[in-house]
């Protein structure tokens, strides 16, 4: 045997392992409740405030509508009113009836990619005119005075009503909705972008498009049975 | 002379001589980030002293059972944990707030302030001390937050508090409102603050 074999002895002041398991445990153990018991504390409340901001977002697309109500168009092409957490692949919509009960239009969500990451967009569409009315920001984080300019210019406002035809054979948009340059809007269907914040203008555009190329097609059968509150 | 109770000192350690703003420059991150509005400012120093005031009082209660060679580990754990309930609490408080501040609240988290704080203050210090300290670190921060997001949204939105200063002839300084102007106004005030400290020194 080697005399100078050298032994790695553990430092006199080290901590045993099994006293740090033990102590990481009991802290886990008490930021784990803290943690479950803030959740279960702010739960209802958080729900109560989402819906209340969906709401005031639907109202404000909707201004005339004096009752709102949630549909699910289902995959199988089937439409139900929402109750309760959206079954996989529905489509989420908001009819909004007048004090007479007739439909004024339907709002529903789209988002695409922004400058600074996702928009989400709440668009109204008036079943009428097959037009998108208007909309309005869900959520955004584009920059403050340049991309929140899409829901305060009045050029940008003034691209809508938006033309959302439906092609012949109703399966799609007749024409994309999309963005185009500044001062190069020449059809009902094209965006007129804020020079600027052309981005953002491409992202509203995109949501909207994305969202009713979705929804419209498969919703226009069901538009008679809609017309009138049920 | 008078002398000062030890908790005032303490306190005022943060707010004033140690101010993680103006003297420390620390957690400059949120600062120029969320510092567009003075609700804004005031909210995230807000949380921000929330998660320091709570993690430093645990953590001060747990010092003596922490072993050191995890001890970063633990303080990291206990301050994410106060970082999401602030989060929910924000949530449930007001939607508009969460999305204003976005990710910045996740991020106190890695605020050097608050792990600074439990390093150098909470891990040696027994409850009550670490409180007052913290406390004042928050306050301090706070007030730096708040100091600059006053200023650029009044000079970036004619407004403050959301409620319009100037009328409607006012032309918004778009530029303090971005990155940029958030660096103008941050060396504005580190200037201002400068100039007082070495006129009472030298005084």
């Amino acid at each position: 045997m080697n005399e100078q074999t050298v032994h790695f002895m553990p430092r006199m002041d080290a901590t045993p392992p099994a006293r740090m398991v033990r102590v990481l445990a009991l802290v886990a153990a008490i930021c784990g409740s803290l943690v479950v018991a803030a959740h279960q504390g702010t739960l209802s409340a958080v729900q109560e405030n989402k819906r209340i901001a969906l709401e005031r977002a639907v109202r404000k697309v909707l201004p005339e509508a004096r009752e709102i109500i949630a549909y699910w168009l289902l995959p199988s092409g089937a439409l139900a009113k929402a109750n309760g957490a959206p079954p996989p692949g529905a489509l989420v919509f908001h009819a909004g009836y007048d004090a007479s009960g007739r439909l004024v239009g339907i709002a529903a969500e789209g988002a695409a990619k922004g400058y600074a990451d996702t928009v989400r967009v709440l668009y109204a569409y008036d079943p009428h005119a097959q037009a998108v009315r208007g909309f309005a920001v869900i959520a955004s984080r584009e920059t403050p005075g340049i991309g929140d300019k899409v829901t305060k210019d009045k050029d940008f406002l003034a691209n809508f009503p938006l033309s959302a035809q439906l092609s012949d054979d109703g399966t799609a948009l007749a024409h994309e909705i999309r963005a185009v340059k500044h001062g190069t809007k020449t059809h009902p269907w094209e965006v007129d972008a804020i020079a600027g914040a052309t981005i953002t203008s491409r992202a509203v555009a995109r949501a909207i498009n994305e969202a009713a190329q979705a929804l419209l097609p498969r919703l226009s059968p069901h538009l008679a049975t809609l017309a009138q509150k049920t | 002379m008078k002398t000062r109770p030890l908790a005032w000192e303490e306190f005022m350690e943060g707010v004033w001589r140690q101010n993680p703003v103006f003297v420390m420059a620390l957690g400059m991150c949120p600062v120029l980030a969320v510092s567009v509005s003075a609700i804004n400012a005031l909210s995230m120093g807000l949380a921000t002293t929330f998660v320091l005031v709570s993690s430093c009082a645990l953590i001060s209660l747990l010092r003596k059972w922490i072993p050191k060679e995890v001890r970063i580990a633990t303080y990291i754990v206990i301050i994410a944990t106060f970082v999401t309930v602030v989060d929910y609490l924000i949530q449930a408080i007001s939607l508009t707030l969460y999305e204003a501040l976005g990710a910045f609240i996740q991020l106190i988290v890695v605020n050097c302030i608050i792990l600074g704080r439990a390093e150098a203050h909470a891990s040696k210090n027994p409850p009550l001390a670490a409180i007052i300290n913290a406390l004042g670190m928050g306050v301090g921060f706070t007030l730096g937050l708040f100091a600059l997001g006053s200023v650029r949204e009044i000079l970036g939105a004619g407004a403050w508090f959301g409620i319009s200063l100037f009328g409607d002839g006012f032309q918004p300084w778009v530029v303090m409102l971005l990155p940029p102007g958030g660096f103008f106004v941050l060396g504005g005030w580190l200037l201002l603050f400068s100039f007082f400290a070495r006129r009472r020194a030298g005084a």
